[in-house]
């Protein structure tokens, strides 16, 4: 394994074992596009990161590779140090303790908010379970705390449908929560919504993090700088500028790329 | 158990209520009324109703993987085919001498195609616990081979359905075959006795009638236990939206497979129930158009509601059986039209609507009412 990236990043105090999610020149290429270019990405247990770039970077193409919805070219994608996360299909990464938020909101419309929660629930995810198993037995308490964490306690019985943009955001959010996942990966968590849920997302996910490890893709740069965490910059598939937020905003690089040039 | 009942809706007690009531009042009508009074029931009409019963178990067993889980199957004639055959190979080894050619043990059109010894996959027909066990089994068996390759593999949406409807084709072409040992063109039919009772007498075709009742009403509480369970949550989900599902852990095509194999061996035994009270089977049960017809019965009724496909099935089929006396070379166009029709004008089916504006009612009921605090939205009040 690639000790050297390790040590260019976070010094040589840090291991392989140390990192949650060690992406190594991963290279993606779509129909001669390529999407991803030599990404490297280590983070480490409890850590948050928030990943900028402007349109085309490869966030979403990065998300895609670590949760198995995307097969990289090249390049290595271990998560919790160990495990090798190219070789897994969607459901199997999920179990190991990746969580997901989509960028657009994906809540399931034609159910109830708890119904929703229930989905995510941790636990057994085999047919047999959920047709005889736990999963039909849940108390009421069960929800409460995750309701209460993502401000929708009193909207637990309507349809998710019904529920506003923001609102959807944050019970995406919620199931991500009661999933319960080690590694927690979130697709621009603020699109749409208005400054003051901005800010209570980047609260809510301070939170979050001080139990779960974070990626955050965003574009809005206000709310990057309230999350106060390590950011990277992507640029054509590949890390461009990473550090605090004042470091990447001022290199020059980021500057070009994202005024243009 | 208690658990269990509480997940039956309103609409699913009157449900089973009116399918109970049927399988008891029936026989009344039949044998208690005089011939000649209004409410006697003729023999006909009798097997007639066991026929659309018959054909409601089919629905909901079709409403089960396309109303819940999204997966339009336009096969599921085969399976019923499939469940019908079994049946019938059964009551062609009741006949036993009294065939035309009199042969102790193979059925006539072996016989007639000079056929010295049973084949293999006759081989124990005779004994009415394994054909029905073959009934449930060999559709099962299919659906579940079928969808493995089909669900592994992550065909969906019309692709899935233009290979369902390619089975349910093949196998039309395969029974059509003399070598395939089924009765070729003719199908199984002259059908005497099953367990020992004459199948033409009344009380044989009502005690069947009552059967597929009861049969109806289990296959509705088996679907509808599926559905409500946390299992059926996570079939709505997947028709809703798959890959997010698959990002939540679960495997999808398992959730599939289960709905799937489980429709499929429910079909069986609705096509097992239809053949003794039709008096035939035939290689036409597989044709491609039937499959198609109950799905237009599906979506008449209601997809994702069970009772609607039920009454689909009942209505379509009660529609068809007068038009087709009336009107004979009408029908074929009224039932493009009412597909049509539906499609365009009652997107939710019969039942699907009469819940929606239920549903709507209620929440501008709940939205007039007094609001709790001021500051929350009216939509809030809708929950119950």
């Amino acid at each position: 394994m690639n000790a050297g990236l390790i040590d260019r990043i976070h010094g040589p105090d840090v291991e392989l074992t140390h990192t949650i999610l060690y992406v190594d020149g991963v290279s993606v290429t779509f129909d001669g596009f390529r999407a991803l270019n030599k990404l490297s990405l280590v983070l480490k247990h409890g850590e948050m990161r928030a990943i900028i770039g402007p349109n085309g970077a490869g966030k979403t193409t990065m998300m895609d590779v670590i949760t198995g919805k995307t097969k990289c070219d090249t390049g290595d994608v271990m998560f919790d140090g160990h495990v090798d996360l190219r070789k897994l299909d969607e459901a199997s990464i999920a179990n190991l303790g990746i969580g997901r938020k989509f960028q657009k909101p994906t809540v399931f419309e034609s159910q109830t908010v708890q119904d929703n929660l229930l989905l995510a629930m941790a636990g057994p995810r085999s047919a047999r379970a959920s047709l005889f198993g736990w999963r039909n037995r849940l108390s009421d308490d069960l929800y409460d705390r995750t309701l209460e964490t993502v401000g929708l306690k009193d909207h637990r019985h309507r349809m998710a449908g019904d529920l506003s943009h923001g609102q959807k955001q944050w019970l995406e959010i919620g199931m991500l929560l009661a999933q319960d996942p080690k590694l927690l990966l979130v697709d621009e968590p603020v699109a749409g919504m208005t400054d003051h849920e901005t800010m209570e997302t980047a609260h809510l996910l301070r939170r979050i993090n001080e139990t779960h490890a974070v990626v955050v893709v965003e574009h809005d740069m206000h709310f990057v700088r309230e999350l106060g965490c390590k950011v990277t910059c992507l640029h054509e598939g590949s890390v461009l500028a990473e550090g605090t937020i004042d470091a990447v905003s001022a290199n020059e690089r980021v500057v070009e790329v994202y005024l243009g040039r | 158990m208690s658990a269990f009942l509480r997940r039956i809706d309103g609409l699913g007690w009157v449900f089973l209520a009116v399918v109970l009531a049927a399988a008891l009042i029936v026989p009344v009508l039949h044998f208690a009324m005089p011939p000649d009074s209004p409410f006697h029931m003729p023999i006909h009409a009798v097997s007639l109703w066991g026929k659309y019963l018959a054909y409601a178990l089919l629905a909901i067993s079709l409403d089960l993987v396309w109303g819940y889980c999204g997966i339009l199957s336009l096969g599921h004639g085969a399976f019923f085919a499939l469940g019908g055959y079994a049946m019938g190979m059964y009551l062609m080894r009741q006949i036993g001498t009294r065939g035309v050619y009199a042969h102790p043990e193979l059925p006539d059109f072996m016989v007639f195609l000079n056929w010295k010894e049973l084949p293999f996959t006759w081989w124990g027909f005779d004994f009415f616990p394994y054909a029905m066990v073959m009934a449930l089994l060999a559709p099962g068996a299919l659906a579940f081979v079928f969808g493995w390759f089909a669900f592994r593999s992550r065909v969906t949406g019309v692709y899935l359905s233009i290979i369902t409807q390619a089975l349910t084709f093949a196998l039309l072409l395969a029974f059509f075959r003399n070598d395939m040992g089924f009765g070729g063109n003719n199908g199984l039919t002259d059908f005497k006795d099953i367990l020992g009772f004459n199948i033409q007498a009344p009380e044989t075709r009502v005690a069947l009638f009552s059967f597929t009742a009861l049969a109806l009403a289990a296959g509705y509480l088996i679907a509808r236990a599926m559905v409500t369970s946390a299992y059926g949550k996570v079939l709505i989900a997947i028709r809703d939206a798959e890959s997010r599902v698959r990002f939540l852990g679960y495997r999808v095509e398992h959730y599939k497979l289960v709905a799937f194999t489980v429709s499929a061996m429910m079909a069986g035994v609705a096509g097992a129930l239809y053949v003794p009270q039709v008096g035939i089977i035939n290689p036409s049960e597989f044709a491609p158009a039937n499959s198609i017809e109950a799905v237009i019965w599906v979506a008449v009724g209601g997809r994702g509601t069970l009772v609607g496909a039920a009454l689909g099935a009942v209505l379509v089929n009660f529609a068809k059986t007068w038009l087709t006396g009336a009107l004979p070379e009408v029908w074929l166009f009224a039932l493009g039209a009412l597909f049509i029709v539906v499609t365009l004008f009652l997107p939710r089916g019969v039942i699907g609507t009469w819940q929606h504006w239920r549903r709507q009612a209620a929440d501008k009921k709940a939205a007039n009412a007094p609001e709790k605090s001021p500051d929350s939205p009216a939509v809030e009040g809708a929950t119950p």
